[in-house]
């Protein structure tokens, strides 16, 4: 293969991550670490540092419309963005702490778990009232949105402000360590500690994920991990993937069917990535 | 009627002091931050080919490219490469720009909780901000 062909290839499966994540709310660095390390034998450590930039790339660019519409609840961001930030540096440090054979093993473990919470999210959420939180009043973090199908702007409490920041800080590890969005990990402990609405927990979560992921990005780049031949192609292609996913195809493609599919796509892909760390 | 605005979608009514304008600043903060990165890593791969006609044809070249090798990771080191119009060097100034958007971002936001004197959340973000350049600098004083 030349060097050539190799950068055509990673920009076509970069495209086609971009494409794939975009359709099922997830970033491209679940689907495309796997590709790059078990079919085109990348080194993990640079295929982690190719993706952590991509999805700075795919956050900002969603994060830009989500912002605008004003869907993201940007103070709920900033206060979790201390844990997250804190995490990924945590995350990008362990990382080289435990070596290629580590980040395998907890890669295929995220995996299946991101894919357990997938199916769980086909599951329609019950309604309850939320509970009152002094410290949630005091950091101002209730907000509303417009809720396009209702009609009507909906106001929203959010409750546990605390619970929210420890598990943002075990997502931000989790994507330091791995150069994934985690936004598995985010959308759950907005959506089911915080009480905020899915839409706005997804929103929100999108527009934290660039700055987690730029706080282990730092860590990756002065190591030396970030290689401009891979991670360029990569960015470029995960870009345009999601990019054209959620302007040509969002609502074209029957969801849920897809979402049944890539759960069994990624428990087969854990399954490989956890015995890859095993026998290695 | 299918034209009523919606709340957000226009500029401020009277009364409200156009809560709007912070939204929009920092949403084409990062549009035109990942165009201008996704231009430079662009250009950058198109120079490198320019550069190295061997890397159409040769499979060795492959090899050194995808090993565990040096890559520059000094500030340094990318602003020279991109001086001496080294392709490589305008896709890492490219990344650089994209790690540098969120970044930004995070600086945007305190200029604009400062301007609506909100103490709570200027402490807030600076922290965040901190915890943002420490990982550039303890990165590069571990590498």
């Amino acid at each position: 293969m030349t060097p050539l062909l190799f950068t055509l290839v990673v920009l076509g499966i970069s495209v086609g991550a971009g494409l794939l994540g975009s359709l099922l709310g997830i970033g491209g660095g679940l689907i495309l670490i796997p590709v790059l390390t078990l079919l085109l034998k990348v080194d993990i450590h640079y295929a982690v540092g190719a993706s952590i930039v991509s999805v700075i790339a795919t956050s900002s660019g969603a994060a830009a419309a989500y912002v605008r519409e004003r869907m993201a609840n940007l103070r709920v961001a900033m206060f979790l963005e201390v844990a997250t930030t804190a995490g990924a540096l945590t995350g990008a440090f362990l990382s080289g702490r435990v070596g290629g054979r580590g980040v395998y093993l907890v890669f295929g473990a995220v995996m299946a778990y991101s894919a357990l919470v997938m199916l769980r999210r086909m599951r329609s959420a019950e309604a309850a009232p939320v509970p009152d939180d002094a410290l949630a009043d005091r950091l101002g973090l209730h907000g509303s949105y417009w809720d396009e199908a209702a009609g009507r702007e909906v106001e929203y409490r959010v409750t546990r402000p605390l619970a929210g920041l420890g598990l943002m800080y075990v997502a931000g590890t989790v994507s330091g360590m791995l150069g994934i969005g985690s936004g598995a990990l985010k959308v759950p402990a907005m959506d089911l500690a915080m009480r905020l609405p899915l839409k706005v927990s997804t929103a929100t979560s999108n527009f934290m994920i660039g700055v987690t992921a730029a706080a282990s990005a730092g860590v990756y780049f002065a190591r030396g991990h970030i290689d401009p031949f891979i991670a360029g192609p990569v960015c470029v292609g995960v870009t345009l993937g999601a990019w054209l996913g959620s302007r040509y195809l969002m609502g074209r493609v029957n969801a849920l069917w897809l979402r049944a599919l890539f759960v069994g796509v990624l428990l087969w892909v854990a399954f490989e990535m956890l015995r890859k760390g095993w026998m290695s | 009627m299918n034209d009523a605005p919606k709340p957000g979608a226009t500029t401020a009514t009277p009364g409200e002091a156009a809560p709007l304008v912070p939204e929009l600043l920092i949403s084409d903060l990062l549009r035109y931050g990942v165009l201008a990165s996704l231009s430079l890593v662009t250009l950058g791969t198109l120079v490198t080919f320019f550069r190295h006609p061997d890397y159409l044809v040769s499979s060795e070249a492959l090899e050194r490219l995808t090993a565990p090798h040096p890559v520059p990771h000094g500030l340094a080191d990318v602003v020279a490469g991109a001086l001496a119009a080294r392709g490589q060097s305008f896709v890492m100034a490219g990344l650089l720009v994209m790690m540098a958007v969120p970044v930004t971002r995070v600086a945007l936001s305190l200029l604009i909780f400062r301007q609506q004197r909100d103490r709570l959340y200027v402490v807030i973000t600076t922290v965040v901000l901190a915890l943002l350049l420490v990982s550039f600098l303890l990165g590069a004083a571990e590498g």
